[in-house]
């Protein structure tokens, strides 16, 4: 699909939700960035990220094809730490760092919004990007661990925790699991 | 800690009359746990612990003092509040949760606030450069004991999408008492939202300005680097500081007896009240501050004002009494204190508790 004011490709569906009808647009990240930030200078006048980030997640949130997209994207739930987004819309603060993955659809509009960029410059750990993604692996393999042994499957849970002993030594040997 | 302000309270360094002191905190995760606010009461104690080794190695531990909130009276708790070493929430929520405390009250580290953790360095006066460094060299030495949750693309994640990125708030304290008596403090702000910095009062985010006090800060956290985060703070704060003193030549010049009449009837009722508020008393306080940085009070000094402005908020007043007090009391005792330490007051003399 093409942006609506150029021939780039529409990389941002936004649905503006602020009169009741959704109204769908459809943008290139430049027209994306250009839309957001003048609907929401009036709320950078306030100076409140709180109140500004609020009043984002009520209207540009709304990112997705349709209505119907957009409360199936809010059902969508986090497979790590069990969070849905409409849980995040509600709360305003994410369940886990794998959230910015799974709901990089949704948070990507959210983002632009409140930064005007998308990438990170500047540190990066020594351990890189790679050694996290794969510790926030544990988070979801200590709860499956957990929820085997509630349900006495005391095989899986076994399975489960050589899988975290591993994760845990493999990357990190200094530090010895419990 | 009770009887002497932390180091950047000192009213040292360069342009202290006006710049009170520079901040720096990065927030960071643990990539191996959900966020504190989906984590499970075990979670909490294991980040506590895990984030507990890795901290107390930053320095020779006798001089870091680490404090588990949930055991502190809440006396205690506002006094760290008071001291900017802990934020109100962290005071106010739930759940283990602690924080590293060095000696010399230069950096703060909370464990389990709104991120796993959140590094905080200070210094007196206009110095971002010295605690940019502080706080890396701290960040660096966690990080070499931790994993951190790290996206290729995004940066640092954080439990809040607005702190995503470099994860960092660089902000500068600024007095501008004469920018709000000339009502052109509204008109600073504006410009200054324009460029996405942020304008907070003296405890954070929806703290009001208290005695004239505000915070710059930047808003974005994504998409530049460090440096030039700091840069673009370090860049303003010289104009703010122009316009500071433009205003405060305005009122010398086209309304000296207002002025000084506004700052005379400040330091009277400071040494004469029977009893005081403490939003009296910063109110009046940030007067006479401006009075003894223009010349119209010359038997105090800025230091000892600034402790002042300390040791008269609520929980400190109560350290300082020794006994817990109601409102009533606590602004009587206060008045008390100022009396006390406004009295005859010469130069150079030290601050005394008693
Ligand atoms: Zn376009
Ligand atoms: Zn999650």
């Amino acid at each position: 699909m093409k942006c609506q004011k150029c021939d780039k490709p529409a990389t941002f569906h936004i649905t503006e939700l602020t009169d009741g009808n959704p109204q769908e647009l459809h943008l290139c990240e430049e027209h994306a960035r250009q839309y957001l930030s003048q609907s929401s200078a009036s709320q950078l006048e306030s100076g409140n990220v709180a109140a500004v980030l609020a009043q984002q997640m009520a209207q540009h949130m709304a990112v997705g094809q349709t209505a119907e997209e957009l409360a199936r994207l809010d059902r969508q739930v986090c497979p790590v730490c069990g969070i849905s987004f409409y849980d995040f819309r509600s709360q305003g603060r994410l369940g886990c760092p794998h959230d910015y993955r799974c709901f990089e659809q949704q948070l990507n509009a959210l983002i632009l919004n409140i930064h005007g960029e998308t990438e990170h410059i500047g540190k990066v750990p020594k351990s890189g990007a790679q050694a996290s993604k794969q510790r926030t692996q544990l988070i979801q393999l200590r709860r499956e661990m957990k929820e085997a042994i509630t349900e006495e499957n005391y095989e899986r849970a076994g399975q489960l925790r050589d899988t975290i002993q591993r994760i845990e030594q493999g990357d990190d040997p200094s530090k010895t699991p419990d | 800690m009770t009887r002497n302000p932390g180091q950047w309270l000192q009213g040292s360094g360069p342009e202290s009359d006006i710049v009170i002191s520079s901040r720096i905190r990065l927030a960071r995760n643990l990539a191996d746990f959900p966020f504190v606010g989906q984590a499970s009461e075990a979670d909490h104690q294991r980040i506590e612990e895990v984030l507990k080794n890795a901290v107390l190695g930053i320095e020779d531990t006798s001089r870091l003092l680490y404090i588990e909130v949930e055991d502190l009276a809440s006396v205690d708790r506002q006094f760290l509040v008071e001291r900017h070493l802990i934020s109100r929430e962290h005071a106010e929520s739930q759940g283990i949760r602690a924080v590293a405390i060095d000696g010399g009250e230069r950096f703060s580290i909370m464990i389990n606030e709104e991120d796993h953790l959140r590094i905080q360095v200070m210094r007196s006066g206009l110095s971002l450069d010295e605690t940019w460094e502080e706080i890396n060299r701290i960040d660096d030495h966690i990080e070499s004991n931790v994993t951190y949750a790290f996206h290729e693309k995004l940066g640092y994640l954080t439990a809040c999408p607005t702190n995503v990125g470099t994860g960092m708030r660089v902000s500068v304290m600024l007095h501008l008492p004469a920018l709000v008596l000339t009502r052109q403090i509204d008109k600073v702000f504006r410009s200054l939202q324009k460029i996405s910095l942020a304008v907070r009062g003296l405890y954070g985010e929806g703290s009001q300005a208290m005695g004239d006090f505000y915070q710059i800060s930047n808003q974005i956290t994504l998409g530049r680097s460090e440096a030039d985060l700091i840069q673009q703070v370090h860049d303003i704060v010289p104009v703010i500081i122009d316009y500071e003193r433009q205003a405060r030549d305005f009122l010398i010049k086209e309304s000296h007896e207002n002025l000084h009449d506004r700052v005379s009837r400040a330091y009277g009722i400071l040494r004469t009240a029977q009893t005081i508020s403490s939003e009296e008393t910063m109110h009046l306080l940030s007067s006479v501050r401006m009075g003894v940085n223009l010349g119209l009070i010359s038997d105090l000094e800025i230091p000892v004002l600034n402790e002042l402005f300390l040791q008269t908020q609520p929980a400190h007043l109560q350290k300082l009494t020794g006994v817990e007090l109601e409102e009533s009391d606590r602004n009587i005792e206060r008045a008390r204190y100022l009396r006390r330490h406004l009295h005859g007051h010469a130069k150079g003399n030290e601050l005394e508790t008693n």
